[in-house]
């Protein structure tokens, strides 16, 4: 269910994919239009003057995340490609090979182990790039994975996430990812160990309705778009227009959905402050 | 319960909608004129009809299975619960906010066990799908099935569930009260019962809303029912940019019950009537009822803890049984 979101910000996409070319000097502001420089948003952590959040990668998020800027980084499980040979336009095989192309890396989710604050915790990210961040089944296998890695350290878990849904192309086994993520954040909770989730731009659908909403505490990155049903659907069930901010991380702190909105530069010192205070 | 006596026929089913009205039509002919050779007629478009129902729906396509699984004469969750729970106590509203006709639920008795059981219900007339909102649930329906669930563990009474919906409802009012979280919450304490949970399939498995109270220890499917991750028209809307090539998405997603069985994804099928359950609903909820008894059966000697555990198992399992690996790989947890 990527497509959709996709085609809402190409431009921030495109943009995020050529960053690593050294003529990219500047970057468009996707909502002044104005050109930034570059290494002003690097050191803003891919925040704009005007307080927009940046999608950013695995990377990014753990440098920003981990003392020292260093982490370990957990390898995250093989499944069964394409079990359903799926096929739209394109053979699903075909769109993985792309995204793995463009994102360097297998699927939609990372794993890293460092201190934050001092506190060990475990942290798994998902990638807005790879299809979506789609749940399938790699997504699922990742964070089960990760999970465990937090069980057997006796360390928190926290899950940044960053999704469309779950991945069609994996039908009704990328359905079943939603208990078997819920199966692990239980074990956690049986274990006495936090589990933490930062919800980023967007986080929809099925990650939604399962872990993306099942933390011990929910933080949110300003304007970020979190929610179940996307929001054409919704318009044309309800045959009217969504009010100004809707489905915005500020409208589920209303609705008591998370319980902080927090700005990108100062999320690591809130997280080692929550964990800080969860551990024992 | 009364049979369906002419059911509404399915655009694919017209060559069985024109056998049926020549049957009609004869009969009443033979009425008239009570000629021995008319009836013989009638006999033998019968047998003609009966074989061509039997073919059509030997090799139904997904796309058709769709169809007869959102039929609205098929047996609902209301027929399910009149057939087969005894003593049964309808129990209303989430305690936080209102009450959800989208799912029901009740207490009562299911050949001799005391059972809670959850569902989907559409209803069938105009005023009725509204008040059930066409099977659709808000949250305050799967926090209504959280709190009963609370209550089957606590009182130790087994859980059947009865799924038929094409999915959550996609409105403002549903998300300002956290949709999303209310199915994680649902999906999370079908997990962590320490009763018998079994649930059925009996219509359309729609995504997430279907998934919140389809957590089970043993999952059924009804022969013509399907389960999947988004409506063959969602996919289709997306994939290929129209909702008209739902067929093409419903083919591809593999969401039929024979499908789902092969994937580790269901326990078992449970077989339909000649012609669909919409077509003898008494025989279709005997069925189900003689599955769910047979699955309550097969969990007995588990306690709380091997019940978890035997669904934690069952939950992992899907998608690395497809693999050669085994399921302990990749040093992911064991269940327990």
């Amino acid at each position: 269910m990527n497509s959709w979101i996709d085609r809402l910000r190409p431009g921030i996409n495109k943009l995020l994919q050529k960053r690593e070319t050294p003529d990219n000097l500047w970057v468009k502001d996707p909502d002044s239009g104005e050109m930034l420089y570059r290494v002003d948003l690097e050191n803003s952590q891919w925040v704009t003057p005007s307080g927009r959040h940046m999608r950013i990668g695995p990377e990014l998020r753990f440098r920003y995340l981990f003392d020292g800027e260093s982490w370990l980084a957990i390898d995250t499980p093989k499944v069964v490609e394409d079990p359903l040979k799926f096929k739209d336009d394109k053979r699903y095989v075909d769109r993985l090979k792309e995204a793995r192309a463009k994102t360097g890396r297998d699927d939609a989710m990372a794993i890293g182990y460092g201190k934050i604050g001092g506190s060990h915790a475990v942290a798994l990210v998902q990638d807005f790039n790879f299809m979506g961040g789609s749940l399938g089944m790699a997504a699922g296998e990742a964070f089960i994975k990760a999970a465990q890695e937090a069980l057997d350290r006796k360390c928190p878990l926290i899950c940044f996430t960053a999704a469309g849904g779950a991945r069609m192309q994996e039908g009704i086994l990328s359905l079943m990812q939603m208990p078997r993520t819920t199966l692990a954040i239980d074990q956690l909770r049986r274990a006495g160990l936090p589990y933490i989730v930062v919800l980023t731009d967007p986080t929809t659908g099925g990650v939604t309705a399962s872990y993306a909403m099942l933390g011990d505490i929910h933080i949110a990155e300003p304007g970020a778009l979190i929610g179940f049903a996307g929001q054409r659907v919704i318009e044309q069930t309800i045959r009217q227009k969504l009010p100004p901010g809707f489905q915005r991380s500020e409208y589920l702190l209303e609705h008591g959905m998370v319980d902080i909105v927090v700005d990108r530069r100062e999320l690591k010192a809130t997280l080692a402050r929550v964990i800080g205070l969860l551990k024992a | 319960m009364p049979m369906v006596d002419r059911p509404a026929f399915l655009d694919f089913e017209k060559p069985i909608a024109d056998l049926e009205k020549k049957i009609e039509e004869l009969n009443a002919t033979a009425e008239k004129s009570g000629a021995k050779g008319v009836r013989t007629e009638v006999a033998k478009l019968r047998q003609k009809a009966n074989q061509a129902l039997a073919d059509l729906y030997q090799n139904l396509d997904p796309w058709r299975r769709t169809q007869v699984a959102r039929h609205p004469d098929r047996p609902h969750f209301k027929d399910y619960v009149d057939e087969l729970i005894g003593d049964y106590v309808e129990l209303a509203g989430d305690r936080k906010f209102g009450e959800d006709a989208a799912i029901l639920g009740g207490m009562g008795r299911f050949r001799g066990r005391r059972v809670v059981v959850l569902g989907h219900e559409k209803g069938r007339t105009t005023p009725q799908r509204l008040k059930h909102n066409f099977g659709m649930a808000r949250p305050e329906g799967y926090r209504k099935a959280v709190r009963l669930m609370d209550m089957a563990d606590k009182f130790g009474l087994s859980v059947l569930t009865f799924v038929d919906t094409a999915g959550a409802y996609p409105g403002l009012d549903a998300e300002a009260r956290g949709q999303a979280e209310a199915i994680a919450r649902a999906t999370e304490r079908c997990l962590t019962l320490g009763v018998p949970m079994v649930s059925v399939i009996t219509g359309e498995g729609g995504s997430g809303g279907a998934v919140a109270i389809a957590a089970a220890n043993h999952v059924l499917m009804l022969e013509n029912s399907v389960y999947s991750v988004i409506s063959p028209e969602g996919a289709a809307s997306i994939l290929y940019r129209s909702a008209d090539r739902a067929k093409d998405a419903a083919t591809a997603m593999k969401i039929t019950a024979q499908d789902l069985l092969g994937f580790g994804v269901i326990d078992g099928i449970i077989a339909e009537p000649l012609g669909g359950a919409h077509r003898a609903r008494a025989n279709a909820i005997k069925a189900v009822g003689d599955a769910v008894e047979k699955a309550l059966y097969q969990l007995e000697g588990l306690d709380a803890d091997g019940l978890r555990a035997q669904r934690a198992d069952r939950f992992y399992r899907i998608g690395r049984s497809l693999a050669d690996l085994p399921s302990s790989a990749d040093g992911a947890p064991k269940a327990g």
